[in-house]
């Protein structure tokens, strides 16, 4: 068996990817996608603990995660096609009618 | 607990005087509307004084049960901080529950006699509503002597103490807005003060001996009776010094109340109060107070015969010097006054020896023919206020008004008396017979005690009060002869009327125990003495006693009482030869005036210690007050202090310093920076909020890394 | 070294490479695409760590549903690439620097911090079978009745919502 270790590992270099994700992509799509990404690695971190400690109560936070994550999504896109409607673009950097 | 059958009435003894008071508080009002309300307030008012009469029978018997065992009944905590722990209990003993009985029987009488005094004395004056008021204090005054001589310490005590000085300063200023003869004045009310403020000297020190008493009493810290007696012994082997102050100390309350030298000069102004008042409360009474005071602390005055010593003259000193002043007077009630003080002072003379069961016997029988002269002098009084509203109503033929002013209490206006007051005639004879020390009335056998027992101890003492006796017995015959005998100087004098039954019949009862009186201690019986023996336990002293005073009859020595006798007879023979042969006319000076000379127009002017009061601390007062007040308030603090020092700084601060200096160039420069800085730092961070959601999730971001980063290097 | 652990770098290869993939994809059709793939290699570890049920989880709902809508959306809105703008300079060699920073924390914290981590046991056998799978449902319908419970209405709600928010007004925009 591989050493919990790495998993963290391997779930902090994920989130890390997906961090990044949202800091550089414009597209709002992509800006979601690497959201997930992190929600992903998350995941594989309370999986990784729920293993070693033997206990299932992280799996079934997992679920939750991941439930929450579909309706995120469905409100997510929906939003999206909104905006696209409206403006005629999904550029992130294009909206920024709420600076101060 | 069939000993203690009783004791669990004595908080009645308080509470039946507050509850007439309170009734007659609530419901004066009303009964003041109706035609009976007048008798209805005296009887609910004598009523509740009764009641705690009947309560201190009771009482009384449940210590006779006892075998003079003390009772005690607590109602409740009262003080508790730290180690002092006082309840407020009732302590029942031979020498309370015969101050009791005193107190509530002279006082149920009294207040019998008053309903129909005060009934009169309202009219004369024209202010009916205030018949109320006069039951109310009256009662008020009865709760507080209870809780004066039932209370189990010093505190309680002194509770009672101030309750009836405070009902002293109301009644003596009953009439407050007038003087003693109807005129709209504040003459009546300065007297009140007067006995406050006078009382209030004394009461200093009373205080000063209960702090003694809690502060050098050692573990003690109890004002409780036993436990002070319990520790003082140790205190006077020690430190005797201690026990002599507070006596001395304690002597100047008793001075205060008891009305002796130096702080007696308020009781005869107390004189301004209504009769009734007079006779209970300063005669027959609250003015015992002190000597009750004295004879419940003599543990501690055994303790130390100097303070006994200096107690017995201040006594004799007094009895004798009141003796002399009271000759000199022209007002019945002034006259009664002075023989008042004279008398409280035989018995002081008589607690300070020693001789307990004298001083308290001469106490009791004091309260009966001191009552019965000062109402029956009331009796008088109104008498001639009849007469005299008679004749201004009526008209005589004079066809002018009575312009002048009348003084029903003068002697000089009197005369004759005994035809038309013949009732108040014979009252007022047994009284003074009591008085005067004459075989076998009450005071003939409790003053004697004191001399006999003077004459043993202290010979100084004895020729004091000795001299005293016999001038009591001269202004006495010198009042009778100028009150009854003789003829009317005064119209008024002449169509006096007899009082009705309502106030002659207490008085008939006053009479009979100033005639019976004496038996509570005759010789060989010794019943009061038996009786207190079981409180106060007398101490024999070791005299070195004259061969003369040897001879006792069961405790009566015949020489003694041949010389007091002899003596009072002849202060009356005496009397006679100057006022009684050749009665005095109208606008004749006092026949004693001229072969008297200085010395009479001193005891006319009371030896001219008001006026040295007044001289020496008054007026000198009024100066200090009146520099104060000018030189040091006006002109020095008001003027220079307040207004150039502390308001000129202030100007030049609030003009110069602060305005300019400070909140121009600091608090306003200060305002400026902060409202220039809060710009500058709102003009840069602006740009941070730029809007652009991923410049947001950088700062989020950059704020995980570095809290993390702060994790890992903590 | 273990046939585990080759598995595992192997699998973790994949997994960083997909992830880096998607990141940095001009077309967002395959940046969706590089996500499948990375969303199955997870899978494949929550296997390996005995947790079949949130695998096929993982597979249904990420890979399928989740992944799916993103494309529909993508080429519903033919937002594959985006044109380059100007705006937020300095954005990208923030996050890369911020990025690194992230991952060196992690690795100090693994290496110097290892006491925390400790290796894990290898899982009971039990857990990929029939019983594992009972007892996740027994957990959910009865210590975790109520958050279960809650969840079926945030996706009911999650639902309405997004059919609300992308209804066609009949009347146009007011």
């Amino acid at each position: 068996m591989v050493d919990i270790s790495y998993y963290i590992l391997l779930s902090a270099v994920l989130f890390t990817i997906g961090a990044a994700g949202v800091l550089v992509r414009r597209n709002p799509l992509i800006i979601f996608m690497s959201v997930e990404l992190m929600l992903n690695a998350a995941n594989l971190a309370f999986v990784a603990f729920a293993s070693m400690h033997n206990s299932l109560d992280g799996q079934i936070f997992v679920f939750f995660v991941m439930t929450v994550a579909a309706a995120e999504v469905a409100v997510g896109l929906a939003l999206i096609v909104q905006i696209f409607k409206s403006r005629h673009s999904i550029n992130v950097d294009e909206m920024n009618s709420l600076k101060g | 607990m069939e000993t203690h059958g009783f004791a669990f009435l004595a908080p009645w003894l308080v509470f039946a005087p507050l509850a007439g008071l309170l009734l007659n508080i609530l419901l004066g009002g009303w009964f003041m509307k109706q035609p009976w309300g007048e008798r209805a307030i005296g009887a609910i008012a004598a009523t509740a004084s009764g009641a705690a009469f009947i309560v201190s029978v009771l009482l009384a018997y449940t210590v006779f049960a006892g075998h003079g065992e003390v009772a005690r009944w607590t109602l409740g905590q009262w003080i508790y901080i730290g180690d002092l722990k006082l309840d407020w209990t009732f302590r029942l003993d031979s020498l309370s529950t015969t101050m009791m009985l005193v107190v509530s029987g002279v006082g149920t009488l009294i207040h019998i006699y008053a309903i129909g005094y005060m009934h009169e004395d309202v009219r004369f004056k024209n202010d009916i509503p205030r018949y109320q008021r006069f039951f109310v204090f009256l009662n008020l005054f009865i709760a507080a002597m209870m809780i004066l001589v039932s209370g189990d310490s010093y505190m309680m005590l002194f509770v009672g103490w101030e309750g009836v000085g405070l009902c002293s300063f109301l009644l003596i200023g009953f009439w407050y807005d007038m003087d003693t003869l109807g005129r709209s004045s504040w003459a009546n009310s300065n007297a009140a003060k007067k006995a406050f403020i006078t009382n209030r000297i004394g009461d200093f020190g009373f205080l000063i001996a209960g702090f003694l008493m809690f502060w050098q009493l050692g573990s003690v810290h109890s004002f409780q009776f036993d436990q002070v007696f319990a520790a003082a012994p140790a205190i006077a082997e020690s430190n005797p010094v201690i026990i002599v102050l507070i006596t001395l100390f304690m002597l100047i309350g008793v001075a205060g109340k008891s009305a002796q030298i130096p702080l007696y000069v308020w009781l005869p102004d107390a004189m301004a109060g209504p009769t009734p008042v007079s006779a209970l409360i300063h005669a027959a009474t609250m003015v015992t107070a002190g000597v009750y005071l004295i004879t419940r602390s003599a543990p501690l005055y055994t303790l130390v015969p100097e303070a006994q010593y200096i107690v017995a003259m201040t006594g004799a000193v007094t009895a004798l010097f009141a003796a002399t002043i009271a000759v000199g007077q022209y007002d019945i009630k002034k006259v009664l006054a002075y023989s008042t003080i004279s008398q409280l002072g035989f018995m002081v003379a008589a607690v300070g020896m020693g001789a307990y069961v004298a001083g308290m016997f001469h106490l009791i029988t004091h309260a009966f023919f001191k009552a019965l002269l000062f109402l029956s002098a009331g009796s008088v009084i109104l008498g001639l206020e009849r007469g005299h509203h008679h004749l201004a109503h009526h008209g005589h033929g004079h066809g002018g008004h009575h312009e002048e002013v009348f003084d029903p209490g003068d002697m000089r206006n009197m005369g004759g008396l005994r035809k038309t007051m013949p009732v108040t005639f014979w009252l007022y004879m047994i009284g003074t017979l009591a008085l005067a020390g004459i075989f076998p009335f009450a005071g003939f056998w409790s003053k004697d005690e004191i001399l006999l027992d003077a004459a043993k101890l202290y010979p100084q003492v004895y020729a004091l009060l000795a001299i005293a006796a016999f001038f009591t017995a001269f202004y006495m015959g010198r009042q009778i002869w100028m009150v009854f005998f003789g003829e009317a100087r005064h119209e008024a004098a002449a169509h006096a009327v007899e009082s009705p039954a309502v106030m002659t019949v207490p008085l008939m009862v006053l009479a009979a125990l100033s005639m019976l009186g004496g038996a509570l201690n005759l010789p060989a019986v010794h019943t009061l003495g038996h009786w207190l023996e079981h409180t106060v336990k007398v101490v024999e002293h070791e005299a070195h006693v004259a061969p003369w005073l040897e001879l006792s009859w069961g405790g009566f020595n015949p020489y003694v009482a041949l010389i007091s006798t002899v003596a009072a007879l002849a202060a009356i023979f005496i009397s006679w030869w100057i006022y009684g042969r050749n009665p005095l006319k109208a606008g004749q000076p006092d026949p004693l005036k001229k072969p008297l000379g200085l010395a009479f127009t001193g005891m006319e002017n009371k030896w001219f210690v008001d006026e040295g009061y007044w001289f020496v601390i008054v007026d000198r007062y009024v100066d200090i007050s009146r520099f104060l007040a000018d030189k040091i308030d006006w002109e020095f603090w008001h003027d220079f202090v307040h207004d150039k020092v502390i308001a000129g700084t202030y100007n030049w601060l609030s003009h110069i310093a602060l305005n300019e200096v400070a909140d121009q160039k600091g608090i306003d420069a200060f305002a400026n920076f902060l409202g220039k800085a809060t710009q500058w730092l709102s003009g840069t961070t602006r740009k941070f909020q730029n809007g652009f959601v991923r410049s947001y999730a950088l700062s989020v971001f950059l704020g995980v890394v570095i809290i993390l980063g702060y994790l890992l290097l903590k | 070294m273990s046939i585990d652990l080759i598995l595992f770098l192997i699998l973790s290869a994949v997994a960083v490479a997909t992830a880096l993939g998607m990141l940095l994809s001009k077309n967002a059709v395959y940046s969706a695409l590089f996500l499948v793939l990375n969303f199955a290699t997870i899978a494949v570890f929550y296997l390996l760590l005995g947790a079949p049920f949130i695998a096929i989880s993982q597979v249904t709902v990420y890979a399928g549903a989740i992944m799916v809508l993103f494309l529909f959306v993508i080429m519903l809105l033919g937002a594959e690439t985006l044109a380059p703008s100007k705006v937020l300079r300095g954005q990208g060699l923030a996050a890369f620097i911020l990025a690194v920073v992230l991952v060196a924390e992690t690795v100090y914290l693994l290496l110097f911090r290892h006491a925390a981590v400790g290796a894990i046991a290898r899982p009971d056998a039990a857990l990929n079978e029939l019983p594992a799978l009972q007892k996740i449902g027994e957990a959910l319908f009865t210590s975790y009745l109520l958050p279960f419970e809650i969840t079926s209405i945030l996706l009911l709600v999650a639902m309405v919502g997004a059919i609300v928010l992308t209804k066609q007004e009949k009347g146009g925009q007011k």
